[in-house]
């Protein structure tokens, strides 16, 4: 496994948490703003909607006095010449008396049908008229050249018969002023009909109403306007506009025909509030309008939306500012806080990836903040530590280990050292042939076989198997072959030889340590065979040309346990070419994957094979077998296996 | 050498023409506006004083009629419409028709066609507003229809017909239709009758002079009439320059109309003096659109006879 750390693309706690609050911070202020503003603007517009309607309503409510104030004189006049022999002297004064007691009143006229007031006169229209601010001045009105029944203030209350005021006009007489004309007609009146006999009139100049309007202001720039019924300016702030331009003029020229719009709808005598293009600013504006309803006028009242929202864009500026400001401060805040936590962090990850490398002497940086980095922090220096003391134990538990092992490599030499090594063992014998092997499951064994020859026509074999493995095995069965040497060569039988061993094993036996053992004395010249059992596997016995059989063992009990145990001699004899196979339990009870014993039949059948080899075959071919068998299982107990081949004296 | 020739060529030409330039008085039949745009443009540009001739372009209106000012000898050149200059000839007045500058009539018939009126037919027993000087098209397209209509007087303005008074009125292509426009009623919401679409094209705007000054200044004639009209060619060629003039000339009058509305006239005025682009025209007076005229003068007993062709119209000083 490669330690190659990969270190992600690292993006600092910091940076993400100051980023995740000021966008979050920044979202919600925004919404909240943009609700703040939507609203505002809506309430303002509310607010000025109706103080425009308000203002216009009061434009018109004065236009509206004193037109109605002057409708009255001509039409009190009309119907008091209706049905009246109309003479010079009736007229005149009334008509004189008209002018000179109504200061609102320029000129007044009274103007009759051709010969209608006198056969033989075409033209009867005296007209009383104020020339600077003398008396009332007379004049005749009417000529060929002022033909006056073909003008709008005679004509259209004729044709329309009813009372109507003129489209304004500029009067060339009267100083250019901006005048009006009130017509009021009047009738001959009989049962079944009514005969247009003329029109009763009256001026006024629209000079003070316009300059009223002209003076409306509105916020920095805004305006109010008047139109007549045409829709020509009657009074604006631009002068230059007044009953040359009409608000369809301008709608044209500016190509704004939401203005057109607009002018229709004034003009037919609508009131409303619209948003619309200023034509002379070419702003966005809103518009409030109403309608003069005595001459069919309208009044505007023009406000530029950009002023109405200033003050909501001082105040947005000032918001603005206010939350950059905030925002900037909560920045600086969440950075310093941030820090503050992943600082010591920093140090912390420095310190543990030292650690990491393996680096268990690094110094934690010292925490004094209360709070979970403190105690991470903490538990990172135990962890440190804790490795270290860790990493020392086993430095020493294998230092340990490794004396034990070295020590128990020279003791399984020392103990491979006991058993006769040396095959053939004695090369001028040719009576017979012994091997002999041994396969410790550990370094130290509990197994142990020898043979010697007691004089030289006797050999002394043993196989053994002390109870544990190990080094108290080894030790044990160092002692066990030490003293069944020394009993053996005093001279006596093999069951006598184990008796004195038991008797000694069994002193001082604390450990409760005991040995199975087989032992046998060949006698070369006859082939008789004594031999004595402690509890151990009967050895095979392999007659020439028969089937491997087990020998006969006495019954016996294992050596060191029993003081007083007593063991028994048998005697076969051996034939020429007879073999002998001694073994310990390693070899039968070799375990197998699934836990299967090698097993004693096992052992006979590889056993059939051996009449004709020599003892180190079959020792090997043993050990191969036990070992194919076992295939890895690990080796559980030692093997011990000796083979002897009587050849027979000569 | 040549250049000496050349001079000396020059000096003989302007002996010949007297070298004193000849002051002579213009008088438009109505007040200033697009309908005489080439006789300021050509004023301004120098058109005339380039002939020899010193204009003053008088101010016309309803106050001035051009046609006892004439008479009058007032003033030596005037525009006239046909019809006018036809009947102050029979009456004995000694004009001549020295160009006939606008070639088709503008005068038209206007009504609401929320009123019901979309056909000729509709008009029969409306009430229709004529002007008492132009109501000899407007008859003789109701007597061709057989339409019995209620005539009414038509002053000034069309705000009798704005205000209800009347069905349909009569009104000028250039002029009323558009102030009808710009009063707030869509092209879309009237129908319009151009009178001359039905059969009766009464040549308009004329130039005239008295018999005496044609035959007594043949050459400041010539130098009116052609002046005259690269007046009007200069202004069909340069229509913005021209509105500026007659811009000009309108504030100067103080008259209560807007550069809108002289646009249009201009841009209709175009339409007539040259009908379909073609200024070819400009300054002639077909023999039989004059015949036609005058019997339908004469039908209508407005004139005794049909004043002669030849006498009535010089047509020398138009042609270049």
């Amino acid at each position: 496994m490669t330690r190659a750390t990969r270190h992600p693309k690292r993006r600092g706690l910091a940076l993400r948490l100051a980023l995740f609050i000021l966008a979050s911070t920044t979202l919600i202020f925004l919404a909240a703003f943009g609700y703040s503003h939507y609203h505002t603007r809506r309430l303002v517009l509310k607010n000025v909607s109706a103080v425009a309607m308000d203002r216009a309503a009061s434009v018109v409510l004065q236009i509206e006095i004193k037109l109605r104030s002057v409708e009255a004189l001509p039409r009190v006049v009309s119907r008091y010449l209706e049905n009246r022999t109309v003479t010079d002297e009736l007229v005149l004064p009334l008509m004189h008396d008209m002018v000179a007691g109504s200061p609102e009143i320029f000129g007044a006229a009274a103007a009759f049908e051709p010969h209608a007031f006198a056969p033989d006169q075409r033209f009867y229209a005296p007209y009383f008229f104020r020339k600077g601010s003398a008396e009332a001045t007379f004049t005749q009105l009417g000529n060929e050249s002022y033909n006056y029944f073909l003008w709008d203030w005679y004509l259209i209350p004729k044709e329309l018969n009813r009372p109507v005021w003129s489209e304004p006009y500029f009067d060339e007489g009267g100083g250019g002023t901006l005048m009006t004309t009130y017509s009021h007609p009047f009738y001959e009146r009989s049962e079944e009909e009514r005969m247009f006999r003329g029109v009763v009139t009256a001026d006024v100049s629209l000079e003070n109403l316009v300059a009223d309007i002209a003076t409306i202001s509105l916020y920095e720039t805004g305006y109010a306007f008047l139109i007549s019924n045409r829709g020509a300016f009657l009074a604006h702030p631009d002068q230059t506009l007044i009953m040359r331009e009409s608000i369809f003029s301008m709608a044209e020229a500016r190509k704004l025909p939401e203005l057109r719009t607009v002018g229709k709808t004034m003009i037919q005598g609508g009131s409303g509030f619209t948003a619309m293009t200023c034509p002379h600013t070419g702003r966005r504006s809103l518009l409030a309008y109403a309608p003069v309803t005595a001459a069919g006028w309208s009044v505007g009242v023009v406000i530029p939306e950009h002023e109405l929202f200033a003050d909501i864009r001082t105040l947005n500026r000032t918001v603005l500012t206010i939350a950059a400001a905030g925002l900037t401060l909560l920045l600086l805040v969440v950075v310093a806080i941030s820090r503050s936590i992943t600082r010591p962090l920093q140090h912390l990850v420095g310190a543990t990836e030292e650690i990491a490398k393996g680096n268990l002497e690094v110094q934690l940086p010292e925490v004094r903040t209360g709070d979970e980095v403190q105690v991470l922090t903490r538990s990172v220096d135990e962890m440190r530590v804790a490795l270290k003391e860790y990493i020392a134990d086993i430095a020493e538990t294998s230092r340990a280990k490794e004396r034990i092992e070295s020590e128990l490599k020279i003791a399984s030499a020392i103990q491979m050292n006991f058993l006769p090594k040396r095959f053939p063992p004695f090369p001028d014998q040719t009576a017979f042939d012994l091997y002999a092997a041994l396969a410790p499951a550990r370094e130290v064994g509990g197994d142990l076989y020898d043979f010697f020859m007691l004089d030289p026509g006797h050999l002394f074999f043993s196989v053994g198997d002390v109870s544990d493995k190990g080094v108290p095995a080894a030790l044990f069965m160092a002692v066990t072959k030490t003293l069944m040497k020394g009993m053996a060569e005093q001279g006596s039988t093999p069951a006598d030889v184990l008796g004195r061993v038991n008797a000694e094993l069994c002193q001082n036996n604390e450990t409760a340590m005991f040995v199975t053992l087989v032992c046998g004395i060949l006698d070369m010249a006859t082939g008789d065979l004594v031999y004595s059992n402690a509890g151990h596997n009967p050895p095979v016995l392999l007659r020439a040309g028969k089937r491997p059989e087990f020998l006969t063992l006495p019954p016996g009990l294992v050596l060191g346990v029993a003081e007083e145990a007593v063991f028994e001699t048998r005697t076969i004899r051996l034939f020429p070419n007879d073999r002998l196979l001694l073994y310990t339990d390693g070899v039968t009870e070799a375990m197998d994957a699934d836990d299967q014993l090698f097993s004693d039949e096992r052992l006979l059948g590889e056993t059939t094979g051996m009449a004709a080899e020599t003892p180190r075959q079959m020792v090997e071919r043993l050990m191969a077998a036990v070992h194919a068998y076992a295939g890895g299982t690990a080796q559980s107990d030692d093997i011990t296996v000796l083979a002897l081949h009587y050849r027979g004296s000569h | 050498m040549l250049c000496i020739w050349l001079w000396a060529c020059l000096l003989a030409a302007g002996a010949a023409r007297g070298d004193a330039p000849v002051s002579v008085e213009f008088l438009p039949q109505w007040s200033p506006q697009s309908q005489f745009a080439g006789y300021y443009v050509a004023d301004a540009k120098g058109f005339y004083k380039r002939r020899g001739l010193m204009v003053t372009v008088m101010r016309g209106g309803p106050d001035r009629p051009a046609g006892v000012q004439l008479a009058d000898r007032r003033v030596a050149f005037t525009t006239l419409f046909l019809t006018e200059g036809i009947a102050l000839r029979d009456q004995g007045v000694p004009l001549v028709n020295i160009g006939q500058i606008v070639q088709r009539s503008a005068l038209m018939l206007v009504a609401h066609k929320k009123s019901g009126i979309r056909t000729p037919d509709d008009l029969d027993g409306r009430r229709v507003s004529v002007w008492d000087e132009f109501r000899l098209q407007p008859l003789a397209f109701f007597r061709q229809n057989h339409l019995s209509v209620s005539l009414v007087p038509q002053g000034y303005t069309p705000n009798l017909f704005l205000m209800g008074g009347v069905d349909a009125a009569s009104a000028m292509w250039y002029n009323e239709y558009h102030v009808i426009l710009n009063s707030g009623i869509d092209a879309d919401e009237l129908s319009t009758f151009l009178l001359a679409d039905y059969g009766f094209n009464f040549p308009e705007d004329g130039i005239y002079c008295l018999e005496e000054t044609l035959h007594g200044n043949p050459e400041a004639v010539r130098a009116f009439v052609q002046g005259s009209i690269e007046g009007w060619r200069y202004t069909f060629a340069h229509p913005e320059e021209a509105l500026a003039i007659v811009m000009a000339c309108v504030d100067a009058a103080n008259l209560p109309t807007n550069r809108v509305h002289q646009r249009w006239m201009l841009a209709r005025m175009g339409d007539i003096i040259c009908p379909g682009g073609d200024c070819d025209d400009m300054g002639k007076l077909n023999e039989a659109n004059y015949l036609f005229v005058g019997r339908q003068l004469r039908d209508n007993g407005i004139i005794q006879a049909i004043p002669d062709y030849q006498e009535f119209y010089d047509p020398r000083h138009a042609t270049p």
